[in-house]
C-alpha cells in the first residue's frame, strides 16, 4: 500500500485553515466565529500530526502537541462561550457588530 | 563653673509658644493666647537677664578680657571636614547685651499689645507671629555661625512680612509687606554672596574661625582673599561690602530704606518691636559681629561710614516734613541707625580707638528703649485718636497726661538732652567721629540739631497746639499699656548711666571713657535750638510753618516727596526692568516656548484625528488588519530575508 503523499494532507489542512479564516471574517454570529476558530486550530493539529508522521516517525512530540492543542481549544471554547453568554445578557444579541463600543 | 546650659531655652521657649499659640490659639478663650505668650517671654527675659548678669559680672571675663563662649553647638550640615553649617549659641559681650534688649523690648510689646490688640479677631495669630519673631531675633543674636545668622535673618524677615501685612484686608498693608520683603530679600542676595565669598576663602562658616584665619595677615587664606581683586577692590572688600548690603537692607540704610516708612502699616506695637528696636538694628549687629574683619579693611569701613552718614542726614530732612506720626518716627529710626552705622565706620580696633564701636552699640542699646517707647506712645495716641495723622491730633497733653510725660522723656532722650540716655550715647558717637573723621562729625552734629527739631515738632503738634480740641470717641488707655510705657520710660531715664565701655569694646578689653564736657556743649546747644525752634513754630496753632514751607518751594516739595527715591525705584522697576526685560521675556515665554509646546500638541491632535478611524470597534476589522499584517510579514520574510 503506497503512502498518501504529504502534500495531500497539507492541502487539506490549508483548505481547512482558510475555510476557518473565511468564516471568521464573514460570519456575524459569534458562535459561528468560535466554530471557525476551532477549524483553524484543527488545521494546525493536522499539520502537527502529519509532519510528525512524515518527518520524524520515531518521535512523538507532534502528537503530544496536537493533544495539548485539543485540550487548550476545549478550555478556550469554554471561556469564549462564557464571554458570549455575558455579552448576550448585556446586549440581547450575539451579533459581533452590536458589540462595537470600544471604538475611538 | 557655669556653662550656661540654660541659655538654650532662650530661643527655644518662644519657638514653643509660637507652635502652641499658632496651632491651638484659635481655641483659647479671651486673651489667654496673649497672656501665655507674655508669660513665656517673661521667662525668656529672666533667663536673658541671668545670662547677661553671669556673663558680665561673674565669669565672662578672663584675664581682663571678655571671652567668646560657645555653650552649645551641634553640627547641622557638614559639607567637608572644615566647612559645615552649625547651629549653636554664642555668648560674648554684644550677644549678651542684645539678648537683654531684644527680650525686654519684646516683653514690653507683648504686655502693651494685651490692651492694644484687645478685641482683634486674629488676636492669637498676632501673638503667635510675635513669638515667631522673638524666636528668630534671639536665634539671630546668638548665632555662632555666619550661615545660622543668615537663616535667622530670613526668619526675622518673614515674621516682619507677616506682621506688616497683619491687616491684610487693607491693600496698602499688603503692598507694604510685599515691598518690605522684596527690598530686604534683594539686599539679602548681596549678603548671601558675601557669606559665600568669606566661606570660600576662609574655608569655614564659623565666626571665630573666619576671624582668626582672615585677620592673621600671614595665613594663606588671608593672602588669597586680599590679593584676589575685582574692579580694583580686593575680594575681602567685596565680601564685606556685600555683607554690609544685606545689613543695610535690613537696617533701612539709603538706598534700601524705602520699605521702612511703608512698614508702618503694621500694628503700632509691631513697629515698636521690629521696626524700631530690634530687627532694624540687625544690620548694625551684623557689622559689629564681623567688626574684627571690617576694622581690618578701610575701604569697607568707608562704605559703612558714607552710607550711615548719608542715611542719617537724609532721613532727618525727610522726617521734618512728614505729617504721619509713625512715618516721622520711622524716618527718625532710619536716621538713628545711620548714626550707629557711621559710628562703626569711624571706629578703630582695640581699646580707645574702638570708641566708635562701643558708642554704636551703646546707641543701639539706648535707642531700643527710647524708640520703642516713642512708638508705644504713638500707639497709645493712635488708639486714642483713631488716626495716624498729626493734623488730627493736638492738645493731647490734657487728655493723656501719662503718655504725654513718657513721650516727652523719650523726645528729650532722642534729642540728646542730658541727663537722658540718648545724650550719653550720642555724645560718645560724636566724640568718636570727632577723633576720626571731621566731616562726619559736622554732619552728625547737624543731624542732632535736626533730630531735636523734628521730634519736638511732633511732640508739640501732638500734645499741644490746637487749644480747644475735643475728643469724643476716644478709647481708654489700658493699664497694661500704661505699665509698658512707664517701664520703658524708666529705662530710658537710667540706661544712659550704664558704664557701657566697661562691658562692650571692640576687642573685649574694657576701657573707661572720659567725658569731654566741652565737646558736648555744641550738640546740646543745637538740640536746645531745635527744641526752641519747634516751640515757636508748633506750640500754638499758626500758619508760620506753612509759610516757611512755601518759601522753600521746590526744595520743600522734594524733601516732602522723600527726594523722589520711591519714584526713582518705580521708574527703574516699571519702566526699565518691566519694559526692558520683563515684557520681552514674557513675550518669548508666551510665543516661543509656549508656541513650540502648543504646536507639538496641535500637530499630534491633527495626526491622531487622521488615523483614529482605524479604531472602529469592529472586531472583524481588527482581525483583517492583523491578518494583513501577518501575511505581509510572511511575504517579507520569505522574499526579502533569505
Amino acid at each position: 500500500m503506497s503512502q498518501i503523499p504529504i502534500s495531500h494532507i497539507l492541502f487539506v489542512s490549508t483548505a481547512l485553515f482558510f475555510i476557518g479564516m473565511y468564516g471568521f471574517f464573514t460570519r456575524r454570529n459569534m458562535i459561528t466565529m468560535l466554530m471557525s476558530v476551532e477549524l483553524i486550530l484543527n488545521s494546525v493539529n493536522i499539520n502537527f500530526v502529519a509532519f510528525n508522521k512524515y518527518l520524524f516517525p520515531q518521535k512523538m512530540e507532534g502528537l503530544f502537541f496536537a493533544l495539548f492543542i485539543i485540550t487548550i481549544a476545549a478550555a478556550e471554547a469554554a471561556v469564549a462561550i462564557a464571554i458570549i453568554i455575558n455579552l448576550y445578557r448585556s446586549h440581547r444579541s450575539v451579533d459581533i457588530e452590536d458589540a462595537d463600543e470600544m471604538k475611538y | 563653673m557655669n556653662n550656661y546650659e540654660y541659655s538654650i531655652y532662650i530661643p527655644l521657649l518662644p519657638l514653643l509658644s509660637f507652635l502652641i499659640i499658632g496651632l491651638f490659639g484659635k481655641k483659647f478663650p479671651g486673651r489667654l493666647a496673649g497672656i501665655l505668650g507674655t508669660l513665656v517671654l517673661l521667662a525668656v527675659t529672666l533667663f536673658s537677664m541671668y545670662v547677661a548678669y553671669e556673663y558680665f559680672f561673674v565669669n565672662g571675663k578672663q584675664g581682663g578680657i571678655y571671652q567668646h563662649l560657645v555653650p552649645y553647638k551641634f553640627n547641622w550640615l557638614a559639607f567637608s571636614p572644615g566647612l559645615s553649617i552649625d547651629m549653636g549659641i554664642t555668648l560674648d559681650a554684644i550677644s549678651a547685651m542684645m539678648l537683654v534688649v531684644v527680650s525686654l523690648v519684646s516683653l514690653m510689646v507683648h504686655v502693651f499689645s494685651l490692651d492694644y490688640m484687645k478685641g482683634e479677631p486674629r488676636f492669637s495669630v498676632y501673638y503667635s507671629f510675635l513669638s515667631l519673631f522673638t524666636f528668630s531675633m534671639l536665634g539671630l543674636v546668638v548665632a555662632s555661625n555666619i550661615f545660622q545668622i543668615y537663616i535667622f535673618w530670613e526668619l526675622v524677615g518673614i515674621s516682619s512680612y507677616l506682621l506688616i501685612g497683619f491687616y491684610y484686608e487693607k491693600p496698602s498693608a499688603v503692598a507694604a509687606a510685599k515691598k518690605a520683603f522684596i527690598v530686604t530679600r534683594f539686599a539679602d542676595l548681596g549678603f548671601l554672596i558675601g557669606i559665600l565669598m568669606l566661606a570660600f576663602y576662609a574655608g569655614s562658616l564659623d565666626f571665630e574661625t573666619i576671624m582668626k584665619v582672615l585677620r592673621d595677615g600671614s595665613s594663606p587664606q588671608s593672602i588669597a582673599i586680599t590679593s584676589a581683586s575685582f574692579l580694583g577692590f580686593s575680594a575681602l572688600t567685596w565680601a564685606l561690602v556685600l555683607v554690609f548690603a544685606g545689613g543695610a537692607g535690613k537696617s533701612a540704610m539709603f538706598p534700601l530704606h524705602i520699605w521702612l516708612p511703608d512698614a508702618m502699616e503694621g500694628p503700632t506695637p509691631v513697629s515698636a518691636l521690629i521696626h524700631a528696636a530690634t530687627m532694624v538694628v540687625a544690620g548694625v549687629y551684623l557689622v559689629a559681629r564681623l567688626f574684627p574683619l571690617f576694622s581690618f579693611n578701610n575701604a569697607a569701613l568707608e562704605v559703612v561710614t558714607f552710607i550711615g552718614t548719608l542715611s542719617a542726614l537724609l532721613a532727618a530732612f525727610i522726617a521734618c516734613t512728614q505729617t504721619d506720626i509713625k512715618r516721622v518716627l520711622a524716618y527718625s529710626t532710619m536716621s538713628q541707625i545711620g548714626y550707629m552705622m557711621f559710628a562703626l565706620g569711624v571706629s578703630g580696633y582695640g581699646g580707645e580707638h574702638g570708641l566708635g564701636y562701643t558708642a554704636s552699640l551703646f546707641h543701639l542699646f539706648t535707642h531700643a528703649f527710647f524708640k520703642s517707647l516713642l512708638f508705644l506712645c504713638a500707639g497709645a495716641v493712635i488708639h486714642f485718636v483713631h488716626s495716624n495723622d498729626m493734623k488730627d491730633m493736638g492738645r493731647l497733653a490734657k487728655w493723656m497726661p501719662l503718655t504725654h510725660l513718657c513721650f516727652l522723656i523719650a523726645c528729650l532722650s532722642i534729642a540728646g538732652v542730658p541727663p537722658f540716655s540718648g545724650f550719653f550715647s550720642k555724645e560718645e558717637i560724636l566724640s568718636a567721629a570727632y577723633e576720626h573723621h571731621k566731616f562726619v562729625y559736622v554732619v552728625g552734629v547737624l543731624t542732632a540739631g535736626l533730630t531735636s527739631f523734628y521730634m519736638f515738632r511732633l511732640y508739640f503738634s501732638v500734645f499741644w497746639n490746637k487749644p480747644d480740641k475735643v475728643y469724643d470717641h476716644h478709647a481708654h488707655t489700658g493699664w497694661m499699656m500704661k505699665f509698658a510705657l512707664v517701664f520703658l520710660a524708666g529705662f530710658t531715664g537710667v540706661s544712659g548711666f550704664v558704664p557701657f565701655s566697661t562691658f562692650i569694646s571692640s576687642d573685649g578689653v574694657p576701657f573707661a571713657t572720659a567725658n569731654k564736657w566741652m565737646q558736648s556743649l555744641l550738640p546740646v546747644a543745637l538740640a536746645i535750638t531745635g527744641i526752641a525752634t519747634a516751640y515757636f513754630l508748633y506750640f500754638r496753632e499758626s500758619s508760620t510753618p506753612e509759610k516757611i514751607a512755601q518759601s522753600f518751594g521746590g526744595i520743600y516739595r522734594t524733601i516732602y516727596r522723600k527726594f523722589y527715591i520711591d519714584e526713582l525705584y518705580l521708574f527703574v522697576t516699571r519702566k526699565i526692568i518691566f519694559n526692558g526685560f520683563g515684557r520681552p521675556a514674557a513675550w518669548i515665554d508666551k510665543h516661543v516656548v509656549d508656541g513650540a509646546m502648543n504646536g507639538v500638541a496641535k500637530l499630534t491632535a491633527r495626526f491622531s484625528n487622521l488615523i483614529k478611524g482605524f479604531q472602529s470597534g469592529q472586531l472583524q476589522t481588527y482581525v483583517m488588519y492583523f491578518f494583513a499584517g501577518v501575511a505581509g510579514l510572511t511575504l517579507l520574510i520569505i522574499y526579502l530575508w533569505k
